[in-house]
């Protein structure tokens, strides 16, 4: 199999593996987690403004009274790569094109030299908070393989789609397929491992909202 | 597997519910609700970060309800839950976790890490790994009546002295009452001014109230435990009380998990929503300040403060109300840092107090309230929790501080003037 060979496969039929495990991953894990239920609240509502899951999906973005300073590298860092992936993946033209073919959606793309710039940040951000893992003693005693693995595919597809970019150390065909490739992988394994928080995040803080909320406290 | 083992994972599989399994898909390890946690933040030791303390019950989720799991069970690649490990976990459920629900206020992806830790001692407790202290404690109040000991001709003793000391009548058993007053053992033993507090608050207030022969005491050990069945029990003893003698509002003491055990999870032990109202005493104290029904005179001039009890607070949503009622006699009302919403624990609740090998631990941990006092100086510090108090008081005389601690109820009520006077 030559590069160009290789391209065409990560294109069509691997790309098309990828996105259906994906997809049935997603569908099958929320179907698993979501479908257990759970008791209704007999207890009388207090009613209380700014209590509800809803608010809480929101406000739990921003870091409550007093932790920004105890955790900082965690929110800074954390802000950071959120934010500069979520520039490289949806900003970034070629990508938006990709989207347009499978969905039909589309919108405008940022400049391809502030998505370049955005993909250094985040991959710098990325390094220090796995730097922070390895020093900080609760992160480390917290993290098992799963946590060094799944930073690993994340990093991957930044990396190799930023060297495409950048007509880096591989022929650009090479590394572009290599970085669809990473894509893949990342697509495989997110239904399965910590990185499903991209989806149950919305209902955990739905949940923890709504519980509290019940009692008339904005968490 | 021993049986106990067996009745525990057969427990914890009940419990795990849409919000569980959503929790544990979410957490990241991010280690930010260590941060948050009081027996973490002082002793600096990993075991406590309040996520690690579930792990038994992640296995068990992740074994028993997702598919990969499950496939990594039967090929025998994962690794079941032991009584050995639960032994050891019980100092991280128990002695370490206070159901502060710091953890759960701040949790990034928005984990309500106490809902679970509250629903893992239900397994921790039916497989026999609850902690001596607290089980004493639910045995008294299944058996006796209190977690103490108390009986009722304990209370109807101090219902004799306050009567004398007063002069105001203390109702038992009176149908109708609007307000039925609960106790805690801890009040019954140790505070006796809250009764007499509550009789001058209700007589200028020209409200009926009365205490019930059947359920004077408010805390429920079984909660704390991790025992629904036992905290059943206690509550109805309560729901009844208030059925038989058709109150509109039961009064909870100031005890943090009386209040939670009663208010929040007392309809959903017994099945059925309440036909009758449920309010801590700084709820009622609180709305008879608005409707103009507590008058009070002079001010406490020195410097106090006011120590939120986790459960009637950042777990119970009662936040402003004991504000306002400071400010109404205290002229010198300061406020610690995290005052409020975001407080630090005692460190003694959620049954901790009655752990007696965890003490080192606590007053480790009381570490966090010293900062939070040294920051203000008090001369006295107010609080509305009996257990708090307890354990509040030990802290200060382990490092030797000096600052009496109050009820605020009481407090109150020592400033409303005497009638005629």
């Amino acid at each position: 199999m030559n590069d160009l060979q290789f391209l065409t496969w990560v294109r069509g039929t691997g790309l098309n593996i990828a996105v259906s495990i994906f997809l049935l991953g997603v569908f099958w894990r929320l179907f698993e987690i979501y479908s257990l239920g759970h008791k209704k609240d007999l207890s009388a509502p207090r009613h209380a403004s700014g209590a509800s899951g809803l608010h809480t999906v929101f406000r739990r973005s921003l870091p409550p009274p007093g932790m920004l300073k105890r955790s900082p590298v965690s929110y800074i860092g954390g802000y950071i790569f959120h934010i500069g992936l979520f520039i490289v993946v949806f900003g970034f033209a070629p990508h938006i094109l990709l989207i347009k073919s499978l969905t039909g959606l589309s919108w405008p793309a940022l400049p391809s030299q502030f998505v370049n710039l955005a993909a250094i940040v985040t991959m710098a951000a990325m390094v220090v908070v796995l730097f922070d893992r390895i020093n900080k003693p609760v992160k480390r005693f917290l993290s098992t393989f799963e946590d060094w693995f799944t930073w690993a595919v994340t990093f991957l597809p930044v990396l190799t789609g930023w060297m495409a970019f950048e007509h880096m150390l591989l022929p650009y065909t090479t590394m572009l397929a290599l970085h669809i490739l990473s894509v893949q992988l990342l697509l495989v394994v997110l239904p399965f491992t910590k990185l499903f928080h991209v989806f149950t995040l919305f209902g955990s803080r739905w949940y923890n909202g709504r519980v509290n909320g019940h009692k008339g406290v904005p968490v | 597997m021993s049986a106990t083992l067996e009745k525990g994972v057969r427990v914890l599989k009940e419990v795990i519910d849409a919000p569980i399994a959503s929790y544990f898909n979410s957490c990241v390890h991010c280690g930010l609700c260590a941060e948050a946690c009081l027996f973490y933040t002082e002793t600096g030791d990993p075991k406590y970060t309040p996520i690690h303390k579930l792990e038994p019950l992640r296995r068990i989720y992740e074994q028993e309800y997702t598919v990969l799991g499950r496939l990594k069970k039967m090929i025998g690649l994962s690794k079941p839950v032991t009584d050995a490990e639960l032994d050891e976990w019980q100092e991280l459920v128990y002695n370490s976790c206070t159901l502060c629900a710091r953890c759960s206020s701040v949790c990034p992806v928005g984990n309500d890490i106490v809902y679970m830790v509250r629903k893992f001692r239900e397994g921790m407790s039916a497989s026999g790994h609850a902690p001596e202290g607290i089980k004493g404690a639910v045995n008294r109040t299944v058996t006796i009546g209190s977690p103490m000991g108390v009986k009722l001709p304990a209370v109807q003793a101090q219902m004799k002295h306050v009567e004398e000391d007063y002069g105001l009548p203390i109702p038992l058993d009176a149908e109708g009452a609007e307000y039925m007053v609960l106790l805690s053992s801890m009040e019954i033993i140790n505070f006796p001014e809250y009764l007499g507090a509550i009789a001058k608050i209700m007589q200028q207030a020209g409200k009926s109230w009365t205490l019930c022969s059947t359920a004077f005491e408010a805390t429920n050990a079984g909660m704390q435990i991790g025992n629904s069945d036992l905290a059943r029990v206690i509550v109805s003893r309560i729901v009844e009380g208030a059925e038989k003698l058709k109150v509109k509002t039961v009064i909870s003491p100031e005890c943090g998990h009386a209040y939670t055990a009663l208010r929040w999870e007392g309809a959903n032990l017994v099945g059925r929503p309440f036909s009758f109202e449920v309010k801590h005493i700084l709820e009622v104290l609180g709305e008879f300040q608005q409707q103009g029904l507590l008058k009070t005179e002079g001010f406490e001039t020195d410097k106090l403060t006011f120590h939120d009890p986790c459960q009637l607070a950042r777990r119970g949503g009662v936040i402003k109300q004991q504000r306002s009622l400071m400010n109404q006699v205290a002229k010198n009302f300061v406020e610690m840092p995290d005052a409020g919403y975001m407080n630090w624990c005692c460190g003694g609740g959620g049954g901790a107090s009655a752990i007696e090998e965890g003490e080192p631990l606590r007053l480790e941990a009381f570490k966090r309230k010293k900062a939070q006092l040294d920051s203000v100086r008090p001369d006295r510090l107010v609080t509305a929790c009996a257990n708090c108090r307890i354990v509040l008081e030990e802290g200060l005389e382990h490092y030797q501080m000096d600052i009496p601690v109050i009820g605020l109820t009481e407090m109150i009520a020592e400033h409303i003037p005497k009638k005629g006077g």
